[in-house]
């Protein structure tokens, strides 16, 4: 059952094949043989168990309180949760204990989800890998498919299997794992330059970025507020819908919200694409994009022209310039926004008295990581009054040449644009850390920060598998609040693709619940298949 | 192999089994049409290049202004390597020279041609002193304590000598 999606889970749970408890638990109990991922940064399974006792009385008494209630959801550590410590994988936070909700939690817990905890993220979520948080990184589930280790292992026989895994990209890394290991259905990240579509793409599933001024950020810890939303994170394209359809619309703590009535939707089950118009930006093609995702995007292109969309090649003349400009203004509010942290009203405070500013100044020293106090650092340079000119207006100047680019080709006739999410697949933990944050989240970020940039929705979709059998994505985005047509494409997409989820079997046969069999062995956080058990993915992508 | 197994096991998929062949040979038929044509939309070669020929005289940053960036910031360099990274950082940003922004207004939010929504200037909630004060290290009574203000940082010599 946890192989599959919010409805059918949501089915099962109304015919009385199970009962939120029992899904409850199964998750719990996946979710401790799984914690060699490094997923969640805190089980809620005190929580947990509550909410799902409740939804079980909901239940007995045929009265559920929406299509979410008793779905297992893990939230990314930078949401606000009441009683529930947060600590954004911050020193800074660690201990932290929000007095109240995230709007976006507390409309989840209207609808009777069940929160099976908080999930891992690079520090603050500065970060494309989900390495550089103090819980250490995340391991992507897919580094332990039995298809990827026996390729590995063709490929470099003495490689240790045990340093041998693969990050899940980032920063929303454990929310992706989370979902694609199947431990719970939907999981929030946030996306503020591709936090959310980059882990998703890894991890083969679906992450979905809505407009800015759709989902309330109240509550989200901020990272860059004039380009932070809040992401999706979920097994299918469908469920990413329903849960939108829960978030979205305003919120009068966030005053980022617009106010028109947000009407929940549901995607239809035969979409049709022959009157839609799909463009191909050209400058998509970056230099680094891997061949495999090359042949992908081309063959997704295909597709839809068989289909009978209209594809067409576009020009957005400063995609070039836009992994820049958001380096500029990103670190520039990163600069604003963590002022905030200084050790006073909450999370760490260094142990010095001798003046406010010598506490100040220790307390960010041991709170901070080197690539937050990085990024601060480059963001007040960027600020400073003989710069300001220089670097702060002229990115924010550069960011309406990007966003011109974007109200121009939609202006044009263009629904929607096809392209990759990310240069290539997940990379090894021990490849990736080779190159500093800043250079990584440049390569990582640079399909992704775009659509931020602009404000407009996108949505990744798992397309294929790479040839070291990894999943790969492609994105599709949208106008800015259509986010109907967009997810009505990306279902469409993912029906003719037909990538099929992670999902784990036993003796070669679905164990009844799918369960995922992995085994740990003296606690040294491998995953040790025994002769009994087997993982398979069940990647039917061109079988 | 996978998938028959998959199915057999549960027979009421056998329609899934055959949406599934069906979809496979589409996704193959695209496949083969594009090897046969070289039509395709996307492009198959990198359309720019990344510039390599940043000026290296950007990234220069004289020790006064580290001084005053640890001030304003508060927090430090810690090192060498910090200070070569915020060079790096300038560097990369410099690229944005290249682009004319003759005329340009800046952007500052994408909601710029929206009103903000206002609430009304009334109090909607309150009584939670407690619960703020709670993340709190230290407190007097319904205070938050901080050490003696109005000092400035000793100057920054001093400041790598205390670490």
């Amino acid at each position: 059952m946890l192989g599959s999606g919010v409805r059918e889970a949501a089915a099962a749970l109304r015919l009385g094949q199970l009962t939120p408890t029992e899904l409850c638990q199964k998750s719990l109990s996946l979710i401790k043989e799984t914690s060699f991922l490094n997923a969640y940064i805190t089980v809620t399974e005190e929580l947990a168990l509550k909410q799902a006792a409740e939804a079980d009385k909901r239940f007995q008494q045929g009265k559920p309180l929406g299509v979410l209630d008793g779905i297992p959801i893990a939230i990314k550590d930078n949401f606000s949760t009441k009683n529930i410590e947060t600590t954004c994988a911050s020193k800074m936070l660690k201990g932290y204990i929000p007095p109240y909700n995230a709007t976006v939690v507390q409309r989840l817990f209207d609808q009777g989800a069940v929160l099976m905890g908080k999930t891992n993220l690079d520090e603050f979520a500065m970060g494309s890998g989900s390495t550089d948080g103090i819980f250490g990184p995340v391991r992507n589930p897919w580094s332990y498919s039995k298809q990827y280790r026996e390729k590995r292992k063709h490929a470099c026989p003495d490689g240790d299997e045990n340093s041998d895994w693969l990050i899940t990209g980032g920063s929303s890394g454990g929310s992706a794992a989370s979902v694609s290991a199947g431990t719970c259905y939907v999981a929030l990240g946030s996306d503020t330059g591709g936090s959310t579509r980059n882990p998703a793409s890894h991890c083969g599933i679906v992450g979905l970025k809505p407009t800015y001024g759709l989902v309330s950020r109240h509550g989200l810890i901020p990272l860059v507020n004039s380009m932070d939303v809040p992401g999706i994170l979920t097994k299918c394209v469908d469920d990413a819908a329903t849960v939108l359809g829960v978030l979205a619309g305003h919120d009068p703590q966030d005053s980022t919200t617009i106010q028109d009535h947000f009407q929940p939707f549901t995607l239809p089950d035969v979409i049709d694409v022959t009157k839609l118009c799909v463009g191909i930006p050209k400058e998509y093609h970056a230099p680094g994009l891997s061949s495999e995702i090359l042949a992908l995007w081309s063959k997704a292109a295909d597709l839809l022209e068989n289909a009978g969309a209209k594809v067409v090649e576009v020009s957005m003349p400063n995609t070039c310039y836009s992994i820049v400009c958001y380096h500029v203004l990103c670190t520039a509010e990163v600069a604003s926004n963590m002022a905030r942290f200084d050790g006073l009203e909450y999370g760490h405070r260094a142990d010095v008295k001798d003046s406010t500013e010598a506490m100040y100044s220790a307390t960010r020293r041991e709170g901070f990581n080197d690539v937050v106090r990085g990024r601060i650092l480059s963001g007040n340079f960027f600020l400073l009054k003989q710069n300001y000119e220089k670097y702060f207006l002229k990115a924010q100047k550069v960011r309406r040449l990007i966003a011109d680019d974007f109200v121009n080709v939609f202006r044009s006739g263009v629904d929607v644009l096809l392209t990759p999410t990310t240069l290539g697949d997940a990379a090894p933990y021990l490849e990736f850390i080779q190159e500093d944050n800043r250079t990584r989240s440049a390569q990582e970020d640079v399909f992704t920060q775009c659509a931020n940039m602009a404000g407009v929705p996108a949505v990744t979709v798992p397309a294929g598998l790479s040839s070291r059998g990894l999943p790969l994505g492609l994105q599709f985005i949208g106008q800015a609040f259509c986010e109907q047509q967009l997810l009505s494409v990306a279902k469409w997409f993912e029906k003719q693709t037909d990538f099929c989820l992670l999902a784990c079997h036993e003796n070669g046969h679905i164990v009844k619940q799918q369960k995922i069999t992995w085994s740990l062995r003296h606690g040294d956080l491998r995953a040790h298949l025994t002769s009994h058990q087997f993982i398979y993915i069940y990647a039917l992508y061109a079988v | 192999m996978m998938v028959a197994r998959i199915l057999t096991s549960q027979p009421k998929n056998q329609i899934g089994m055959w949406v599934q062949k069906a979809v496979t040979r589409c996704w193959r038929r695209a496949e083969v049409r594009r090897l046969l044509s070289s039509q395709s939309k996307v492009p198959q070669s990198p359309t720019w290049s990344i510039d390599a020929d940043a000026d290296p005289q950007e990234g220069g940053v004289s020790a006064e202004v580290i001084d005053h960036l640890e001030r304003l910031a508060l927090v430090d360099f810690r090192n060498q390597e910090g200070v070569e990274r915020l060079a790096r950082a300038i560097q990369f940003a410099s690229q944005l020279h290249n682009v004319n922004t003759e005329g340009v207004q800046p952007l500052a939010s994408v909601l710029e041609d929206r009103a903000l929504y206002m609430r009304g200037d009334s109090v909607a909630d309150g009584k939670c002193t407690e619960l703020i004060l709670a993340n709190a290290k230290t407190v007097v009574e319904e205070y938050f304590v901080a050490p003696p203000g109005n000092i400035p940082l000793p100057p920054h010599q001093e400041n790598l000598s205390q670490q």
